[in-house]
């Protein structure tokens, strides 16, 4: 058993740059992403394919972002 | 790895991949994503779990003595076991695992460059079973706290400049623009740094496959923040896993003396009434 299409890709949620990974192994694919700048994973997901597992990853990242606050520096 | 101060604490994937169950041998894998282990991984590898086993679940500490060796007994490891660490987020928390494996004095720890996510992009062997282990009984040394920095230490860095403070967080967590990585739940109440330090994220150490950079551009990326070794310097991030990374590259890649791990970190200094923060780039 190999993680097999492994593959990258970035772009941007809720104003933040995300690096969404996704692969296969066996018969589930799997997604992941993570926030580029620290680089925390921020969400996962399964599925029997690898858009639906995107399209899961990112609806989950994309709420996790928009909760994110940026505060004034003064 | 050549030029690295040393390079004995690092292990390509090749070797994992040739040594993975070699006797004397244990592959670790700990994670950010605590479910990673699970999907998958390196064959023979046994799972920790930082937030578990790797600290102390009550008290705000890394494990006390007495869990640590029954943490490496029942993994099957012994004094003399080469014990190899890697995992997600470019290794974080294996090096988190291997800072505190070298708090208690175990001898020979490896990182595995590049970490879980080059594992699987090179498409190299997974296995879904935990391996048997026949558990031993591990006598730790006692701890080595000068690799780990206290508030009290962090206090004196700042104020008397007795040692470099090297943040190594997003620079929007470092202006005090977000009080946390951008989708995970704040848990500071201030934002910004300690006052005096330099903001040289963790991942700058890293080149795009996750392996660690040379040891010459590692070298040039601290310079250029005044980092030279010259005087002790304290690591830090929000809880110290980011932070254990950066001081593995410090102590390890490049040698320099009294480099230590402030895992208090944001957490700590972010919430301290009374603490100075210095905001902005």
């Amino acid at each position: 058993m190999r993680a097999e299409s492994f593959s990258v890709t970035e772009l941007e949620l809720a104003g933040w740059p995300v690096r969404i990974t996704s692969y296969r192994i066996g018969e589930t694919w799997h997604a992941k992403a993570d926030n580029v700048s620290p680089g925390a994973n921020i969400a996962r997901a399964r599925a029997e394919g690898r858009e639906q597992a995107e399209v899961k990853v990112i609806e989950r990242a994309s709420e996790r972002l928009g909760a994110t606050r940026r505060h004034p520096r003064g | 790895m050549s030029g690295y101060a040393h390079p004995e604490v690092l292990v390509t994937t090749d070797w994992v991949d040739r040594h993975s169950r070699d006797r004397g041998v244990r592959v670790v894998e700990v994670d950010v994503d605590t479910g990673s282990y699970d999907e998958g991984h390196v064959p023979g590898a046994i799972g920790w779990a930082w937030d578990s086993q790797l600290c102390d679940t009550v008290v705000r500490d890394i494990l006390p003595k007495d869990r640590f060796e029954r943490l490496l007994g029942d993994s099957g490891i012994s004094r003399d076991t080469v014990v190899v660490l890697y995992g997600d987020n470019n290794n974080w928390f294996a090096a988190w695992a291997f800072w505190q494996l070298k708090i208690y004095g175990h001898p020979d720890v490896r990182l595995m460059n590049g970490g879980r996510v080059k594992w699987l992009a090179e498409g190299r062997e997974l296995s879904l079973e935990s391996p048997a282990v026949a558990p031993t009984d591990y006598s730790a040394s006692e701890p080595d706290l000068s690799i780990r920095a206290f508030l009290d230490q962090v206090r004196e860095a700042s104020g008397a400049s007795a040692a470099d403070l090297v943040d190594v967080r997003s620079p929007a967590e470092f202006s005090g623009e977000i009080l946390a990585p951008p989708g995970l739940p704040e848990t500071c109440q201030r934002g910004g740094h300690v006052p005096g330090a330099r903001n040289i994220p963790w991942g700058k150490a890293c080149a795009p496959d996750g392996t660690f950079k040379s040891a010459g551009a590692l070298r040039e990326l601290y310079a250029a923040e005044g980092i030279v070794g010259d005087k002790p310097i304290v690591a830090y991030c929000r809880i110290g896993e980011r932070s254990s990374h950066s001081w593995f590259v410090l102590k390890y890649l490049l040698g320099y003396e009294g480099v230590s791990n402030y895992d208090g970190s944001w957490t700590e200094w972010g919430n301290l009434v009374g603490a100075p923060v210095e905001r902005g780039a």
